[in-house]
């Protein structure tokens, strides 16, 4: 199982689960962010962080840091 | 005691069209002012086309009722009743974006947890075109009224306004889409057990005490027994994690379920995605951002500066307008220079404030503010600043006071008092002229060279600013960075609606004026009074209105009347304070006239020039440029025949003025930002013993060196 730091871009991968610090993860699930959820990396910043998401429609920026805890498998 | 006044909440995600609605539906008599405690804007007015007096209020946006920190918090105590509004309301409005349904949703089942009558405002019903959920079939999955309104048209407001009302007049009843498991349903109870009397005893509250309390969190107001039955039932960081997951998990599997397939498929976001193709590019992005904070920048430094002048213009000539019909004495003086001045400088700030809020309002509305975020969060971090810092740090160039005026575009209290703290540092124009006046006189150099220092002087500033912001926040705990998630929306692309953004430009700025304004009034008024008091000339001065009368020339009148100016200077209590602080300030290089001009320079650092001018006789109406000032200055002698300005104090104190808060304005709106004095006077304290040590160094170093 990889994280979405790996996953390829722009292609959608599935959540397996969300780890990281409780408020963070939160976020991310209260967000629909949730097990079993497609989620793509759409590209990375100018500068190399934060990474842009797509979840559901919604557009998402988030760190490295946190995508390396954020675990999932191929569509 | 009259009964409070019943209340509607609005409640929505960011980005949902939240603003407008309430404009809209509240028409011109909303009002915007502060939640107690933090600086979050509170906005309320009356619901138009109500039958009943009933009052909105627009709940901050958020997409959950969780929360970690004080402004989270507000959301929850408003609708629990324990918020400024003292009861619950009677009905909550969620403004729900056709296009995010689901999302949109979540808050939905939250207030329904509550037991809060709701009715959703479908917002966006006009972009999701044809994958616009059918109002009806949602109405009934969601157990509530559904209404979709285009509130920039008006369309849906009648409707939505009598389903507002309809669903005040019902008795609140908790409504749950999943079932607690046992382990939960016995912490729900342990937290309602415990609970003292005042704090709501429903699930719903306990579940949010049971996800928002923690270690480390800054929630206020919590009762001591609720955060104790909250560490009781969690014995571990992993027993929390798991309620978070039930929660969530039960939430989401009913609105994948249930609103799922009502929401047809989210509308493609192409032309976002162009657009961010362009604006997100590894190097295009950059080029852009360079572009757009230029434009920024440019429009406050220097296309503000034609209504500056004019402002100036204006208050100068209603001054002399003023002197012209009123007898000449303490009182012409009074409302002269103490009333009429002062009511100007605090109207001088609102064009750069209007254009602040302008450029932030229109940038914030079509989705850009959030990309500065997105684009500079990787440098800005190394410093601990929020990516959205970069704005206000920008804007410190023109003026401090628009710079913290504009870090309320962040929604960490941490995050905006951080930049709060380190903007003052940045070279505001305020300055320009004190350099431009001790380089030109004090420091014998070519053209180039005195270029050169004056950029010096902008990269001193800012690196100073990025300094301070580091050790700052690793040396004061409230400052101190914690790992803070870095979750934030990129929200589509809109074009922005100019009377919203104008609207709030407005809001913003006069609630400024009222705020901080009266405060830069009374402090200019006091430095007024501070320079301007005693009348009595000292015994053996000239007899200058005898003096003035037998002048042969105007010149010769002149002269004497500038003498006599800087005779009451010296000898008015500011003046005496100048003297006062000499020991203090000589080994900086300064003697006690530079000591009056730093006083002076409190009501704005370039009031440096015209009280430098009344101190060295030649009057107060130059500017830096004046030869005659220059002259003075480079002339000045010591007790012992020696240059008493040296290019060593020139430099010495440029860094003061670089690194003291001379500047109440400045202290004026901290306060008001920060909803005290505390933040204000430490913020006065650090940068005036910043200013003295380097300063101290700088010149002793420089005397040793064998400079000066």
């Amino acid at each position: 199982m990889a994280t979405l730091l790996e996953a390829p871009r722009r292609r959608a991968v599935i959540v397996e689960r969300v780890e990281g610090e409780r408020a963070f993860r939160r976020r991310l699930l209260e967000m629909g962010l949730q097990p079993g959820t497609e989620v793509a990396v759409i590209r990375v910043a100018p500068l190399g962080d934060p990474l842009q998401l797509e979840v559901r429609g919604t557009r998402w920026s988030i760190r490295r840091a946190e995508a390396a805890q954020i675990f999932v498998r191929s569509a | 005691m009259s009964a409070p006044a019943r209340w509607i909440a609005l409640a929505g995600n960011p980005n949902t069209g939240k603003t407008t609605l309430f404009n809209a539906l509240t028409g011109l008599r909303g009002k915007v002012s502060n939640y107690p405690g933090v600086t979050v804007d509170r906005r309320s007015g009356p619901l138009r086309g109500a039958t009943t007096a009933l009052t909105l209020v627009d709940i901050p946006g958020t997409y959950s009722l969780v929360a970690r920190s004080a402004e989270e918090q507000l959301a929850i105590e408003q609708l629990l009743g324990r918020g400024a509004d003292g009861q619950p309301p009677a009905a909550v409005v969620i403004c729900a974006d056709a296009t995010q349904l689901a999302r949109s949703l979540y808050l939905l089942l939250q207030c329904q947890e509550l037991g809060l009558p709701c009715v959703v405002a479908l917002t966006m019903s006009d972009a999701a075109g044809a994958a616009a959920p059918a109002p009806a079939a949602l109405a009934e999955a969601l157990g509530c009224e559904v209404v979709p309104v285009v509130a920039r048209l008006g369309q849906g407001l009648p409707a939505l306004v009598a389903a507002i009302e309809r669903a005040a007049a019902m008795t609140p009843t908790p409504r749950w889409r999943w079932t607690p498991s046992p382990t939960l349903r016995a912490a729900l109870d342990a937290v309602i057990a415990a609970r003292p009397d005042g704090w709501p005893e429903t699930e719903a509250a306990a579940l949010w005490a049971l996800q928002s309390v923690a270690e480390g969190d800054e929630l206020v107001g919590v009762p001591a027994s609720v955060r104790a039955a909250v560490a009781a039932a969690l014995a571990d960081d992993a027993a929390g994690r798991a309620v978070d997951d039930e929660a969530t998990a039960g939430r989401w599997r009913w609105l994948d379920r249930v609103i799922g397939p009502l929401a047809t498929a989210a509308p493609s976001a192409s032309r976002t995605e162009r657009v961010d193709r362009i604006l997100l590019h590894r190097l295009g992005g950059l080029l852009a951002f360079v572009g757009v904070m230029f434009v920024m920048f440019m429009s406050l430094f220097a296309w503000a500066d034609p209504a500056i002048g004019l402002v100036e213009e204006i208050f100068g000539r209603l001054g002399g307008a003023l002197r012209d019909v009123m007898p000449p004495g303490v009182l012409a003086d009074f409302l002269v220079d103490g009333v009429v001045a002062g009511v100007g400088s605090v109207i001088v700030f609102l064009p750069q404030l209007l254009l602040l809020f302008l450029l932030l309002g229109l940038l914030e509305d079509c989705g850009y503010l959030a990309r500065v975020a997105y684009l500079m969060d990787r440098v800005m971090r190394t410093m601990n600043l929020h990516g959205r810092a970069f704005v206000p740090m920008l804007s410190g160039f023109a003026c401090a006071v628009p710079a913290v005026a504009a870090t309320r575009t962040m929604e960490r209290r941490r995050d905006r008092i951080l930049t709060m703290m380190v903007v003052p540092l940045m070279t505001c124009s305020a300055r320009l002229p004190v350099y431009t006046l001790l380089i030109a006189a004090l420091i014998p150099a070519s053209a180039t060279t005195q270029s050169l220092l004056m950029v010096g002087m902008y990269a001193f500033s800012t690196a100073t600013a990025l300094i301070a912001a580091w050790v700052l926040s690793r040396a004061l705990p409230p400052l101190r960075a914690k790992r803070l998630p870095f979750v934030i929306e990129l929200p589509p692309y809109r074009w922005p609606r100019l009377p919203d953004v104008l609207r709030m430009m407005w809001q913003k700025s006069s609630m400024f004026l009222r705020e901080a304004g009266t405060v830069i009034l009374a402090c200019t008024v006091a430095l007024w009074a501070l320079l301007y008091f005693p009348r009595e000339l000292p015994a053996g001065a000239p007899d200058f209105p005898a003096l003035v009368a037998a002048a042969p020339t105007d010149e010769a009148r002149a002269d004497l009347e500038h003498a006599e100016a800087a005779l009451r200077l010296e000898h008015s209590y500011g003046g005496q304070l100048g003297h006062a602080i000499e020991p203090a300030i000589e080994p900086l290089g300064f003697d006690w006239k530079i000591g009056i001009g730093i006083i002076g320079a409190f009501a704005a650092r370039e009031v440096f020039v015209a009280t430098m001018g009344v101190v060295y006789g030649v009057g107060g109406d130059i500017d830096e440029d004046d030869p005659s000032l220059r002259t003075r200055l480079a002339e000045e002698r010591s007790a012992d025949g020696s240059r008493a300005y040296t290019p060593l104090v020139a430099l010495s104190l440029m860094i003061f003025f670089a690194l003291a808060c001379q500047c109440m304005s400045t202290l004026a709106v901290v306060r008001r930002e920060t909803g005290g004095y505390r933040w204000p006077l430490f913020l006065f304290t650090y940068m005036t013993v910043l200013a003295y040590v380097v300063s101290l160094a700088v010149f002793q170093v420089g005397r040793l060196l064998g400079f000066g």
